[in-house]
């Protein structure tokens, strides 16, 4: 499976997510800078780290959105490549309308660093595969704008087409229906803000989020 | 010549940040704040003569998301 992980200025989990798909894998992603107009040739998964790009200005990834790898990103997702995005990464997808919505600060206002509990609503796709629908699993979250806010025609939408593929299992941050994780229409875009990256590990507490680097290994080789 | 955005929350879109102000106003004895939406505002210094249709096209490729958020535009 060849992969890259986008590095934009103020990512910081760029290199968990390296290792995480380097440890499930067997193969290093590449690293491509945001700079960048072209990806590597015959990617398999295009991962978008989480961090504060461009330290979170304007709006959480809104720079990085019109950064330009972004449009060889879009160019890819809409040959069916998959991507990737995690928290600041689901911020970029959505800024860059690969993914319907937007996140906003969270309800409290508080940054929000802890282990939440979601529900898996969708396992039958080529991220969540290696997951049971319905079964709940525990990943961290970290972020100050996790709010998801779509119109209520989208939030049906997505609902209605199984797109809402992760889901927390109590309100975390206000966002609407409590929304934690989207799929693009044809299934190649996901959007997350909980970090399955950073449990892959004993040593990190948990192994929850194997399972999503394990499912793209087995869909994409 | 100088355009001002005003960028602003859609009506209906929840705003947190708004409603700590509302209650902090509150807190200091304001009463009667029956809300507080907060938005941004970005000024840009053009070329003259630069098109209302380009500052237009500038608010919704970059300045505002038009998916929670408005934008006014002032030449000014």
């Amino acid at each position: 499976m060849k992969s890259a992980v986008i590095v934009f200025p103020g990512s910081n989990c760029d290199r968990d997510l390296a290792v995480a798909i380097e440890t499930i894998t067997g193969t290093a992603p590449v690293m491509v800078w945001h700079r960048d107009a072209v990806l590597p040739d015959g990617l398999d998964l295009i991962a978008l780290p989480g961090g504060f790009s461009y330290g979170d200005y304007l709006r959480s990834g809104a720079m990085s959105a019109r950064s330009p790898v972004m449009q060889a990103v879009i160019a890819a997702a809409g040959q069916g490549r998959a991507v990737l995005g995690v928290c600041n990464g689901f911020q970029v997808l959505t800024e860059a309308g690969l993914l319907p919505g937007a996140l906003m600060r969270n309800a409290g206002l508080d940054f929000i660093c802890r282990d939440v509990s979601l529900t898996v609503e969708n396992a039958a796709t080529m991220f969540t595969a290696r997951y049971t629908a319905g079964s709940t699993i525990r990943m961290p979250v970290a972020h100050h704008d996790g709010n998801y806010v779509a119109d209520a025609a989208t939030l049906d939408r997505l609902e209605g087409e199984g797109r809402v593929v992760f889901r927390y299992a109590e309100s975390v941050n206000g966002s609407a229906r409590n929304i934690a994780g989207i799929i693009n229409d044809a299934g190649n875009v996901l959007g997350l803000m909980p970090h399955p990256e950073r449990l892959i590990e004993p040593a990190q507490g948990g192994t929850d989020g194997r399972a999503m680097f394990e499912a793209l290994h087995a869909a994409l080789g | 010549m100088k355009a001002r955005i005003t960028i602003t929350l859609k009506p209906g879109v929840l705003d947190p940040q708004g409603r700590a102000i509302q209650n902090a106003l509150g807190g200091l004895g304001f009463a009667g704040v029956a809300g507080a939406r907060q938005g941004k505002l970005i000024e840009l210094d053009l070329a003259d003569g630069t098109s209302e249709a380009d500052i237009d096209a500038m608010c919704r490729q970059l300045l505002a998301n038009t998916v929670i958020e408005n934008y006014r535009i002032e030449i000014l």
